[in-house]
């Protein structure tokens, strides 16, 4: 449930943040040298490794102290399926943050991805079946020189 | 493992979801989030998606006995799938006396027909324990039916039973001493049929519909531990998997609620956590839509996943250290790291219940010594 959702904004409650709170307790470090050996099965091999950062046993600040050393990278893209789902490449090349969310904001699963492109932006093959006939509708419906496009 | 079989008439998910309007991005993303909810790698994704095209939604009976209703409120805070979804897309849940909109001999008469019409497929989920059968029966009942009746009658056709929290696991809170009603567990009675314990007291909701979306996906259940809960869950204590492990390795101990050392986030052993005998994924599926946990929130676990935790000794008491050589090798765990932890700490639980008599509070200068 995010802040919002929950309200929690609104509690007229201040919290004292604790020295060691929000700070990273050390966890991240491990999955930085887990994605290094992806990154060079990714050069030699070409094979992809996806990590569920979301069943690690992550402090408060582990994440963000994970995310923010990994940077920002070119790449930022928002895909609406299922809710919002938001890839984002980081400063190293060929590691990719992808962020799943349901319709509500609640997180499903947050993935590293070390890959050239992560799967879920690709076209997906399964719906190609679908194009033609749904360009071929399109078509019928449009006016020459016409107005307006479909939506 | 048995695998079910199902009916080959029935719609595949993939293509309920995508009469649904749900596209194949849509279809992938559940697949990733049912990953996660199963505490499976990423990359049995695309084995995920395999199987879930062909899955069918399984009759489900949820029969509710000695209980608080905190295992069902439990379920609704699951947000992938959401308790809807769950409902209405992957199983087909057909008595809940709770959550139907049905009541009185139109629901008993709604589970009778479930039973009938999936005689040998259903799953029996049960949450709270139950007077057992040389109990007084009248403690717990429903339309005039013993619990134990009740019960023994679902099982008959049931392909699977899921007893959900530590009540229906284990007995829980009704058959803590001095145990007035006579309370068993499921496991107890049930003898011919699987049985996979979801304890907690509630179980972490992602747990319970993780259970579910395993058997919906691979047609089978998960692998179990010793008693009986499933090891994707709760084969790790919640000890080896604490983002606070690093201050136990420290010797680093919160002495109280309010100190430095509780303010810095430091361990909450002394504080009476009962992590390192707990078993659970509380760690890594977290609470509230994965908001924090227990621990995270500055409580000590209260192990409430562990059979008998009730009478366990209290709460806020630290866990106390087997004398004699087991000792030695739960002090040692803090020093050579998680794997070594996890297979003291088994072998510790395997021991627990002799050693019980023979304990001793552990002092943290003992611990710092040994570290």
């Amino acid at each position: 449930m995010s802040a919002t959702m929950s309200g929690l904004p609104s509690i007229p409650v201040q919290v004292e943040t604790p020295a060691g709170g929000g700070a990273c307790h050390g966890n991240a470090l491990a999955i930085l040298h887990e994605v290094r050996h992806a990154l060079e099965r990714l050069i030699s091999t070409g094979e992809a490794t996806r990590i569920d950062l979301h069943a690690l046993p992550f402090g408060a600040g582990d994440e963000a102290w994970l995310t923010a050393l990994l940077g920002t990278g070119e790449v930022r893209a928002t895909i609406e399926a299922l809710g919002p789902t938001s890839v984002q490449e980081t400063a190293i090349p060929g590691v990719w943050l992808v962020d799943y969310h349901n319709a509500e904001g609640q997180r499903l699963a947050l993935h590293l991805e070390i890959t050239c492109i992560p799967g879920i932006l690709r076209t997906q093959c399964r719906e190609l079946d679908t194009a033609v006939a749904t360009l071929d509708t399109r078509l019928g419906a449009a006016t020459p020189g016409g107005s307006r496009p479909l939506s | 493992m048995r695998v079910f079989e199902k009916n080959p008439l029935e719609k595949g998910l993939a293509e309920r979801l995508r009469e649904h309007g749900v596209s194949r991005r849509g279809f992938l993303k559940f697949c990733a989030a049912t990953a996660s909810m199963m505490a499976l790698p990423p990359a049995m994704i695309p084995a995920i998606a395999a199987a879930l095209e062909r899955a069918r939604r399984p009759s489900v009976i949820w029969l509710s006995f000695q209980e608080c209703t905190g295992c069902t409120e439990s379920l609704t805070r699951s947000h992938a799938p959401t308790v809807e979804d769950l409902i209405l897309d992957l199983i087909s849940l057909d008595y809940h006396h709770t959550l139907q909109a049905a009541a009185g001999e139109a629901a008993e008469a709604a589970r009778e027909q479930a039973m009938r019409d999936n005689h040998g497929q259903y799953l029996l989920i049960v949450d709270g324990s139950l007077p057992g059968p040389d109990a007084n029966p009248g403690y717990s009942t429903i339309a005039g039916v013993s619990n134990y009746s009740m019960l023994m009658e679902a099982v008959e056709g049931a392909a699977a039973v899921i007893a959900v929290g530590t009540c229906a696991a284990f007995g829980g809170l009704p058959a803590a001493a001095p145990n007035p009603t006579g309370a068993v567990s499921v496991m107890d009675l049930v003898k011919d049929k699987p049985v996979v314990n979801v304890s907690g007291c509630p179980p972490v909701p992602m747990v319970i519909t993780g259970v579910l979306a395993h058997f919906l996906t691979f047609g089978r259940l998960p692998e179990l531990d010793e008693y009986h809960r499933p090891l994707a869950f709760f084969g790790q204590s919640i000890h080896d998997r604490c983002y606070r492990r690093p201050f136990y390795d420290k010797g680093l101990f919160a002495e109280t609620f309010d100190d430095a050392g509780a303010r810095a986030g430091w361990c909450l052993y002394r504080l009476g956590c009962k992590g390192p005998s707990t078993y659970n994924a509380c760690a890594t599926m977290r609470w509230n839509a994965g908001t924090s946990w227990p621990i995270e929130a500055g409580h000590p676990c209260l192990g409430c996943a562990e059979p008998r935790f009730w009478d366990a000794g209290g709460f806020y008491v630290p866990l106390s250290v087997p004398t004699g050589p087991a000792s030695d090798y739960l002090l040692a765990a803090g020093a050579v790291g998680a794997v070594a932890g996890a297979v003291v700490a088994t072998k510790a639980r395997g021991r627990a219940k002799e050693e019980a008599a023979v304990r001793q509070p552990v002092t943290v200068e003992e611990l710092e010594q040994k570290l």
